[in-house]
């Protein structure tokens, strides 16, 4: 979304950004004998070095200039790249991923809530609070969305607009590695993570709105809400239909998402 | 002209080598959703092909046994058995996975090549297909076995059911569905869910809003890995049971200290009290660094039931090997490769004893050893 909003740039290996930073930790694990809090730290600055300033410098600069299209077919091959790579280099099967918490429960009103659950929640929100405080409370965080609204006119004002660019794709960057530490306990590590988290994450941004932070935010609570309550409560066989149709009733009746904002383009 | 002569040479010195080798490629899972099963079903294949050829191969000739990857993928499981059958092989050895055996057999049965297989679903061996040979229990031998379990062993009334949607899943429900029928267990929870599915929260608050005495789950190691994480989450009290799957050790690896007291039943495992069986297991775990499933073991036996099958014959003919398979009990005895005395009936299905475990510290407890059907 943000990345979107600064540069234009469509990344359709956004979900293979979530799958790789647990390989990255993993990995130092394994072959660096690092205990997991410092593979955590080491899987976090390799994340940003990797997905955020080698993928901006070597796959969206060069390529952005020929136009969104190119980029967008990039992104793709380059999911299938991380894919590949990490299916050869680590393995076909999925691998266990230390959790940040124990698997203890605790019990509120009667109903039995995981520790691990209320963490991820905790930390979901901490980034998501930061995540406002920086963009709305921070100089830096008012150019990144100056550079958003009008690049020309905030280079015009003398705002380091490639610089504020860079720092979204690391902002990015962090992000995909803290949901990779908090979803892959749940999930496993596996190569083929991302493909399902990518089209979530995408159905999410675009029924919530996809020019917006909170857009996503909303979309993204929905759905999960959706999904669960009709495979609870109604169908698991078609749980996976059911964000589906939400996509294309939001499409049909709202295109730019329950919260976005509606833009218009020269043609 | 003396090119010509070194090039007649090398193909001679060719020929002679390609005829002192037996063609048993591998079509097996080695990426995909099925890649658990599939690698150990070659690891274990693989160690018993270099045993066998470290002693000078199948009367006198080594096999040679190239591995392709299905992917889990019915429709590429069909062109590598086909390009396997291309190459004129004497075997084939795999592939695991129900789905792939049911759409690849075929192929194998009109080339009149015995297929070794790793697959369980109920029909496999159903068809009339003299070619397909099991190396673990089909549904219908190792459902009544569980079935027996939950309704004596567990002393359950109501159960609920989480399968995967696929050939294998559908075959497992559909056994024990009529099992639990029989023996008067209510299902009270009938939860389908998909093969690479990640996210359980809603299945197993489907499974817990049902009050079932136990819960049975039917599905693929990673998902079975998932779900006894989902069941640890969400405070399951219920005991967690299951055919082979969710008591394997790669579902207690991925599923760490959440798969401690799972119980069920396994066909085969690498923890049998049975000397020769924990022979296998050490060797295995020094070659390849991970202790094996069933599916190691069943590559393993599979390939060891065909050196004995080919000896007996004394020729490498792929047609009679099938025929002298049907019906044949190999004994350690006799061929201490097979590790379990195992029987192969007039379909292609085995008998041999089989275990019901528990998950303790981390490892498959044998609690009891069931005998053999037969007997």
């Amino acid at each position: 979304m943000l990345v979107w909003q600064t540069s234009q740039t469509i990344n359709f290996a956004q979900g293979e950004f979530v799958m790789l930073p647990a390989f990255f930790v993993l990995a130092a694990m394994r072959f660096g004998e690092l205990s997991f809090a410092a593979a955590l730290l080491v899987g976090l600055a390799v994340s940003v070095l990797v997905l955020g300033v080698l993928f901006k410098r070597v796959v969206v600069d060069p390529i952005l200039r020929h136009g969104v299209l190119p980029l967008v077919i990039s992104t793709l091959g380059l999911a299938i790249f991380f894919k590949e790579g990490v299916k050869e280099f680590y393995g076909a099967e999925a691998q266990g991923f230390p959790g940040v918490w124990p698997t203890t429960n605790v019990t509120l009103f009667g109903a039995v809530i995981s520790a691990q659950s209320l963490v991820i929640i905790a930390a979901a929100l901490v980034a998501i609070g930061l995540l406002q405080w920086f963009l709305g409370g921070t100089r830096t965080g008012r150019q990144m969305q100056a550079t958003a609204q009008n690049p020309t006119l905030a280079r015009v004002l003398g705002i380091p607009v490639e610089r504020m660019i860079l720092y979204t794709f690391l902002v990015n960057a962090a992000l995909v590695a803290l949901a990779s530490f908090l979803v892959s306990p749940i999930y496993l590590a596996k190569f083929t993570n991302g493909e399902l988290l990518g089209l979530a994450a995408f159905v999410a941004a675009i029924v919530g709105g996809f020019n917006q932070v909170r857009g996503a935010i909303v979309g993204g609570l929905l759905l999960g809400i959706v999904d669960n309550l009709v495979a609870a409560y109604w169908s698991s066989q078609y749980r996976a239909a059911f964000p589906l149709f939400l996509l294309i009733a939001v499409i049909l009746w709202r295109p730019q998402g329950l919260l976005g904002r509606a833009e218009e383009r020269t043609v | 002209m003396k090119a010509i002569w070194i090039i007649a040479a090398s193909l001679l010195a060719f020929g002679a080598q390609a005829q002192q080798t037996v063609f048993m490629p591998i079509v097996i899972e080695v990426s995909g959703n099925g890649a658990v099963s599939g690698t150990n079903f070659r690891d274990g294949a693989l160690m018993a092909i270099d045993e066998i050829n470290a002693k000078g191969g199948i009367l006198k000739r080594k096999i040679n046994a190239p591995v392709s990857d299905t992917q889990s993928n019915a429709g590429i499981s069909r062109a590598q058995v086909q390009k396997a059958i291309d190459g004129n092989p004497y075997v084939i050895l795999g592939p695991v996975f129900s789905g792939s055996v049911k759409v690849n057999m075929q192929l194998a049965q009109q080339a009149e090549i015995p297929q070794i297989v790793g697959a369980e679903a109920a029909e496999i061996t159903q068809m009339g297909n003299p070619y397909v040979f099991r190396t673990s229990f089909g549904q219908q031998m190792s459902m009544p076995k569980m079935a027996a379990f939950v309704a004596n062993g567990m002393k359950a009334k109501t159960v609920a059911f989480l399968w995967v949607n696929n050939d294998y899943g559908k075959g497992g429900r559909d056994v024990f569905f009529k099992e639990m029928k029989e023996r008067g267990i209510k299902v009270v929870a009938d939860v389908s869910t998909e093969s690479g599915q990640v996210d359980f929260a809603a299945d197993i608050v489907k499974m817990k809003a049902s009050n079932a005495d136990v819960m049975f789950i039917y599905t693929n190691e990673e998902e079975c890995a998932r779900v006894l994480r989902e069941a640890r989450k969400q405070g399951v009290k219920q005991p967690i049971i299951g055919e082979t799957n969710v008591i394997s050790q790669k579902v207690i690896d991925l599923a760490g200290e959440t798969a401690e007291g799972a119980k069920g039943h396994v066909g085969l495992t690498a923890d049998a009290p049975i000397p020769a069986v924990q022979a296998f297991t050490d060797k295995f775990q020094k070659r390849y660094k991970y202790v094996p499933d069933h599916n190691g073991l069943k590559g393993y036996m599979g390939v060891y039931a065909v050196k004995y099958a080919t000896e007996k014959l004394g020729k490498f003919d792929s047609k009679a090997l099938a025929k002298s398979l049907h019906g044949m009990t190999i004994t350690p005895a006799q061929e201490p490769g097979i590790l379990i005395e195992t029987t192969w009936d007039a379909n292609g299905d085995v008998d041999r004893i089989s275990f019901l475990v528990e998950v303790v510290k981390g490892r498959q407890k044998v609690v009891e050893i069931l005998p053999k059907l037969g007997k």
